[in-house]
């Protein structure tokens, strides 16, 4: 047992004396989810626009005040003339107007009819379509607050909710395909690397010319990526509910329990890369190409499973990202119990009771 | 007894292609000094692999302690020491800590075993906060030499030990080699300089995975069958020219300052007329003088001429 510890020791040692290893082990997933969370992402805030209010009259002044109450638009002037408007669009100064016609609100209440007019730059048209669709909605939610006043016979109301995530964020769809991935790169990549390193720099021959069983050499590495991997989920988990306001719905332990099975999940991996692999730069184009780009698109995390041919569905099952993002996704966002996911749960058991004994079977205790 | 023993052993690589160790024989004593000398690819590093369990043998038997090195490779791997021909420590760790990480893995601490490393690890103790990457060639080894040895162990296999590492440094290791064999441990070495050959009690001159002789280097040495010469001039690079060309001569080499060279027979007349061919050559200054053979005259000799051991 103390020769297992002063093994970690020395394991921890490598670690925190590589600073560039220490710097992307830790700096990776932080980078990845301020980008994810701030820059990268499909909602769109804080967009120009401008309002054409020819009405100025009870129901366009209630209609601009919600929509100045949201934080997706910025209302720059009020323009007057439509050629000022065309102007603004070429300029590229605003991305949507809004204008009301003159009697909007007698028309609404005589004809039980009135029309607002909404132009948006389809120059982008992912944004153009979002922006119509939250000036849809706010409109939608004045209607019905009408409607709850004024009795329309026979009028049929659809009403969407969004579950999980009601103001559609990116949030809660990419922090746990980042879990995925981080946790992914850190225990197959590194450890892997770890293990073929001790190969490549000949200290593999010294170790095993001791009476220290091989097997406890592949345990003593894996410790200290389990470690850091689970600090590494820490800050993740710390950035997303502080930094990204998404609340962790589900049990904390239960949420720590499946990241921990996922972890040995992917240490088993990258075990099984190293008894593969002969030199670092082997093992790490082994994890990168055979880990990460099947994590990358097979996880259900960039692409939709359920838009791909069979073949891919079928590759996908393999894919031990997949399972932990539905069940990330189950505990973290839906707030489920281990009643509704043990089925995931048991199939990456499986797959790390599969890997394990793999790995351990092609571990060579000689040169050969 | 004998420490080490190895019985028709054969190894080759890449499914048989390459033949590196040629059915071989030997046996080590207990408390020798044992040097395997021979140029880079004639086999060592496989013997020393397969002697520490690392590799395994194609066909033969070896034991050491009188383990197997097939079946019983972890009674063995607790028992020796060894050393690999490349640098094999950590090299972000420091010097004590490396010391300190293979003690453990040994199951014992440097406190425990220092009088077994004392003599050597005072030397390198000066720099023991040094990372072992940076520590100098002879340093490294006096290092790795130091983790072999921490548990003490019965035999210590080391491979070209004194590769890359500057004169004094070899001078002092193999004075720390001999002390460690007083102590009664059981020593194979490899090396491929042959003046390391004279150090060791016996040695085995090794070339393309066969043993060409195995004796003590004096027995090795009085075997050399012709009488050996040495010859210099003022040009040297003519001189080897002339002698070349020469049908009298069995073989001629440079060895240091002077030319080696033997005759084909052994007549009494052999060294006035090469005197007398040379000097027609318009050879000047030249020294020509009977010389005891070394080791490295053995080998070169064996090399040229393979089976010529069986007188």
């Amino acid at each position: 047992m103390k020769q297992f510890f002063s093994f970690v020791k020395k394991e921890f040692s490598h670690v925190f004396r590589d600073r560039k290893t220490l710097l992307m082990l830790f700096g990776v997933p932080v980078v990845q989810i301020v980008l994810f969370g701030f820059a990268l992402t499909n909602e769109i805030k804080n967009s120009n626009i401008v309002i054409v209010d020819n009405a100025k009259d009870f129901a366009s002044r209630q209609i601009i005040n919600k929509i100045s109450s949201t934080n997706y638009f910025k209302i720059q002037k009020t323009l007057m003339n439509s050629s000022e408007i065309d102007a603004a669009f070429k300029s590229g100064d605003i991305k949507l107007a809004i204008v009301f016609p003159q009697n909007f609100y007698t028309d609404l209440l005589h004809t039980n009819h009135a029309q607002i007019q909404v132009i948006a730059d389809a120059s982008d048209p992912n944004t153009g379509t979002t922006l119509t669709n939250y000036v849809n909605t706010v409109v939608a939610d004045y209607n019905a607050q009408m409607n709850q006043t004024i009795n329309f016979p026979y009028q049929i109301n659809m009403e969407v909710r969004m579950l999980y995530n009601p103001d559609l964020k990116g949030a809660p769809n990419f922090v746990p395909g980042v879990m995925a991935m981080v946790l992914l790169l850190v225990c197959v990549m590194m450890t892997s690397i770890a293990i073929v390193r001790e190969k490549e720099l000949g200290t593999m021959e010294v170790l095993l010319v001791s009476p220290f069983k091989p097997i406890y050499v592949i345990l003593a590495k894996a410790v200290p990526y389990l470690v850091l991997s689970l600090i590494n989920l820490t800050v993740i988990l710390l950035l997303s509910v502080y930094a990204l306001v998404l609340p962790i719905r589900g049990s904390l332990i239960l949420l720590y329990g499946v990241s921990t099975l996922y972890i040995i999940t992917c240490l088993s991996l990258g075990l099984l890369v190293s008894t593969g692999a002969s030199t670092q730069q082997g093992a790490m184009t082994l994890s990168l190409v055979g880990m990460m780009l099947p994590t990358l698109m097979l996880s259900g995390y960039v692409f939709p499973i359920e838009n791909m041919p069979w073949i891919l569905r079928m590759i996908s099952n393999v894919v031990p990202a997949k399972w932990f993002y539905i069940i990330i996704k189950a505990v973290m966002l839906k707030g489920l119990g281990i009643s509704y996911i043990w089925k995931e749960v048991l199939i990456l058991f499986g797959m790390t009771i599969f890997f394990l004994s793999l790995s351990l079977r092609n571990f060579k205790i000689r040169l050969e | 007894m004998s420490t080490i023993t190895l019985n028709n052993i054969t190894k080759t690589y890449n499914k048989g292609a390459t033949l590196a160790v040629d059915d071989i024989s030997f046996s080590v004593d207990k408390g020798e000094l044992f040097g395997l000398i021979g140029p880079d690819g004639a086999g060592k590093t496989s013997i020393f692999r397969m002697l520490t369990t690392l590799l395994l043998p194609d066909k033969g038997t070896a034991t050491v302690v009188g383990y197997d090195v097939v079946k019983d490779f972890q009674k063995i791997r607790g028992i020796v020491g060894y050393m690999p021909g490349r640098f094999s420590l950590y090299q972000d760790l420091s010097v004590e800590e490396n010391l300190n990480f293979f003690a453990t893995v040994f199951g014992t601490s440097i406190k425990e075993n220092y009088d077994q490393i004392k003599d050597i690890y005072e030397q390198i103790e000066p720099f023991k906060d040094r990372r072992a990457g940076k520590l100098s060639g002879g340093m490294k080894q006096k290092l790795a030499l130091c983790c072999a040895l921490i548990h003490k162990p019965e035999v210590l296999f080391l491979d070209e030990p004194t590769t890359g590492v500057d004169v004094v440094s070899r001078k002092e290791f193999w004075e720390m080699l001999k002390r460690l064999k007083e102590q009664g441990i059981t020593i194979m070495v490899s090396t491929s300089y042959m003046d390391e050959a004279t150090l060791c009690n016996r040695i085995g001159l090794i070339l393309g995975g066969k043993i060409l002789a195995l004796d003590t280097p004096a027995k090795i040495v009085e075997s050399y069958p012709e009488k050996l010469f040495a010859i210099k001039s003022s040009n040297m690079h003519q001189l080897l020219k002339d002698l070349r060309i020469n049908d009298t001569l069995l073989n001629c080499y440079a060895a240091g300052e002077y030319i080696h060279l033997s005759f084909k027979n052994s007549s009494g007349e052999n060294e006035s007329l090469l005197t007398k061919y040379l000097q027609e050559k318009g050879q000047t200054d030249l020294v020509f003088k009977e010389t005891v053979a070394s080791v490295e005259d053995c080998f070169i000799r064996l090399l040229g001429n393979p089976d010529g051991n069986s007188n």
